[in-house]
């Protein structure tokens, strides 16, 4: 994938013995670059912990998320209830609900929501970005104004725009989310498959007889992953703000479901009354989160591609 | 030139087009339109009179026509909340928002470009690393969030700076009141740094990073080797060859985080209660006042793309080579 020769000795006219031994390679430097670079493995121990309370939520929150004790509310972190027990490690909110335990569940909407806008988005703009570079010319054009267009808006207003016109819920905000996204995925994949369109080994497969979609999807798309994978890094980390943002207007999920930037939105009514671990949580899951993808992605550039290390 | 300036506007009409196109499809997305107009008990014989009077019966093509029609006469229709033309209601908030941004830009600009080269010229050292380190938590900060604790810790903890509220500059300046709006900048100032560092730590950790990089760069070519072996200062050698070169990429950058910091108004806005298009969105959203939101967006994108035609035409003077493409 990145070019790296097999090693010497291994039997390298078996083609999948060869790519075997190449992955294997890559997965040894990814592990040593990775022990070298120490802040990327903090970063992966912070998005498994997020990961884990996004797919086992219930089973880890101490209590009930929504469950709402009026004679408890606006508890403070780490004060111990009349039996002398310590019950809502980060406190409660207004209406008394347990703050760690939507804090644990709020994770799953960020995650959720990341992951599949990413996705969507990639998927649409990698076919997009394939076809018009691929084929070039009118269909091309077209594509690349659509996107021109697409970005002349601040994308944050395009979101609100559309939420609030077909209502919030979790599908919209995905589609909305991913559909932001597919401009950058198009625009990369199309210069890679521009540049790569020539070379022998499209021949190669051209000359083969492969059909026009194995070839762009079979032969170009393997080779041109690297550059992408880079992207959806930081692109999960700004979906992750954006569905915050979004969730904080209120343009997100319904509000029965935790997520952290419908609890900040909440935390505003508390603000005045210095009521601190309210706003002070959910914005450090939000940071670290978004924080580790950024630090994962710069990682990961520098190295699937080193000569941009040597710049920046 | 003049052809590169010529194309560069029609692309920006195109743009501008489909922005149209877009806010338009998004009016119609939610179903018919005439029902945010009129009241829930409203019978079908009312139904039928406003959506004949505003138009929402004609085919689409024919309404589109109009929506443009209307847009270049500066008519995007009525605010549902204040019942009076939108574009009016967004306009009158204007200038606090711009003051706002402004501000951002200054802050974000400002310390970006001496950070980044006190960066780049440190390179590897722990300088390098902190200025980096902080500006990937600059870049991982949700804004909203940041100002909530800037509000707590710096408003409410600290005492020093007012946690809401706002004092025109702009406002007054654009109605001709000099003398108010000198009298008024001490105070707007106070008011306008918690918002403004808010929404500009974004952009300024992002281009911190480009100015670094670019300037890494820059030093790294002969012409900048040739300077320092005629014998000249480093620091002229930094501000007049290099820093010059490193700009154009950030030149670029400017125009597009313009529209960044519109999109972060929105939000920053509403915590801080800066009375600006930002709030006015906010709340339009709450009232589900589509018409407003349609115009604030509008009057956004419109803007943006000025702005960004700007940037290409001045990047175009900066650098030659541009033209030619």
């Amino acid at each position: 994938m990145t070019g790296t020769p097999a090693p010497m000795g291994e039997p390298i006219d078996t083609p999948l013995a060869a790519v075997n031994a190449t992955r294997k390679g890559v997965m040894r430097r990814a592990l040593r670059s990775l022990l070298r670079a120490r802040w990327p493995i903090l970063a992966i121990v912070i998005l498994a912990a997020v990961t884990f309370c996004a797919v086992a939520g219930p089973s880890i929150a101490p209590l009930d998320p929504n469950r709402q004790s009026i004679i408890n509310r606006l508890q403070e972190p780490m004060k111990p209830n009349r039996q002398g027990v310590v019950v809502n490690y980060l406190g409660t909110d207004g209406i008394g609900r347990d703050v760690l335990s939507r804090l644990i569940y709020g994770a799953r909407v960020s995650i959720v929501v990341g992951f599949t806008a990413v996705l969507i988005g990639g998927t649409l703009g990698v076919s997009l970005g394939l076809i018009g570079g691929y084929f070039g010319g009118r269909i091309d054009d077209v594509i690349m104004r659509v996107a021109d267009i697409q970005l002349a808006f601040p994308f944050i207003l395009l979101a609100i725009m559309f939420l609030v016109v077909l209502g919030p819920g979790l599908g919209n905000l995905i589609i909305v989310l991913g559909i932001g996204q597919w401009v950058t995925y198009a625009r990369i994949a199309r210069s890679q498959v521009i540049s790569q369109r020539e070379k022998e080994y499209v021949e190669a497969a051209r000359a083969l007889g492969a059909s026009t979609p194995s070839i762009m999807f079979g032969t170009i798309l393997p080779n041109i992953v690297a550059p992408l994978t880079v992207i959806a890094s930081f692109n999960v980390a700004s979906v992750i703000l954006s569905e915050a943002a979004l969730s904080f207007l209120g343009l997100g999920v319904p509000p029965t479901v935790p997520t952290w930037g419908g609890m900040l939105a909440e935390s505003r009514d508390q603000l005045l009354a210095g009521r601190w671990w309210l706003a002070l949580f959910p914005g450090v899951a939000i940071m670290l989160t978004v924080l580790s993808f950024n630090i994962l992605g710069d990682w990961l550039r520098d190295f699937l591609d080193p000569r941009l290390k040597a710049v920046g | 030139m003049w052809n590169y300036i010529l194309r560069r506007i029609l692309q920006a009409g195109i743009v501008i087009l489909g922005v149209t196109l877009i806010t338009f499809v998004a009016l119609h997305m939610g179903g018919d339109p005439t029902y945010l107009y009129v009241s829930e008990r409203a019978t079908e014989q009312e139904i039928a009179e406003t959506r004949a009077k505003l138009g929402f019966d004609r085919p689409y093509h024919e309404q589109y026509l109009n929506y443009l029609g209307g847009l270049l006469r500066l008519d995007l229709g009525n605010s549902l909340a204040y019942k009076t033309p939108a574009l009016d209601v967004v306009l009158e908030r204007f200038p606090a928002t711009i003051e706002l941004t402004m501000a951002a830009m200054i802050i974000a600009i400002g310390l970006a470009i001496p950070l980044g080269v006190m960066a780049a010229l440190n390179r590897g050292t722990a300088v390098d690393g902190g200025i980096m380190a902080i500006a990937m938590f600059g870049q991982s900060i949700p804004s909203f969030w940041l100002g909530i604790m800037l509000i707590l810790f710096v408003g409410l903890g600290l005492r020093i700076l007012p946690i809401s509220g706002h004092v025109p500059v702009l406002g007054p300046l654009l109605d001709g009141h000099i003398g108010t709006a000198l009298a008024n900048l001490p105070d707007a100032t106070l008011f306008v740094i918690m918002p403004a560092v808010t929404i500009a730590v974004f952009s300024l950790s992002r281009n911190a990073r480009l100015v670094r990089s670019s300037m890494l760069e820059v030093l790294s070519q002969d012409y900048v080797r040739t300077a320092r072996a005629k014998g000249l200062g480093e620091w002229a050698v930094i501000v007049r060859h290099a820093l010059r070169n490193a700009w154009l990429p950030v030149v670029t950058m400017i125009g597009l985080e313009f529209g960044f910091m519109l999109s972060g108004v929105v939000v920053v806005e509403t915590i801080f209660s800066w009375p600006g298009v930002g709030r006015l969105v906010f709340n339009a959203i709450n009232q589900r006042d589509i018409p407003l939101v349609q115009a604030a967006v509008v009057m956004f994108s419109l803007l943006f793309v000025a702005l960004n035609l700007i940037v290409d035409l001045l990047y175009a003077r900066l650098d030659p080579r541009v033209r030619l493409h």
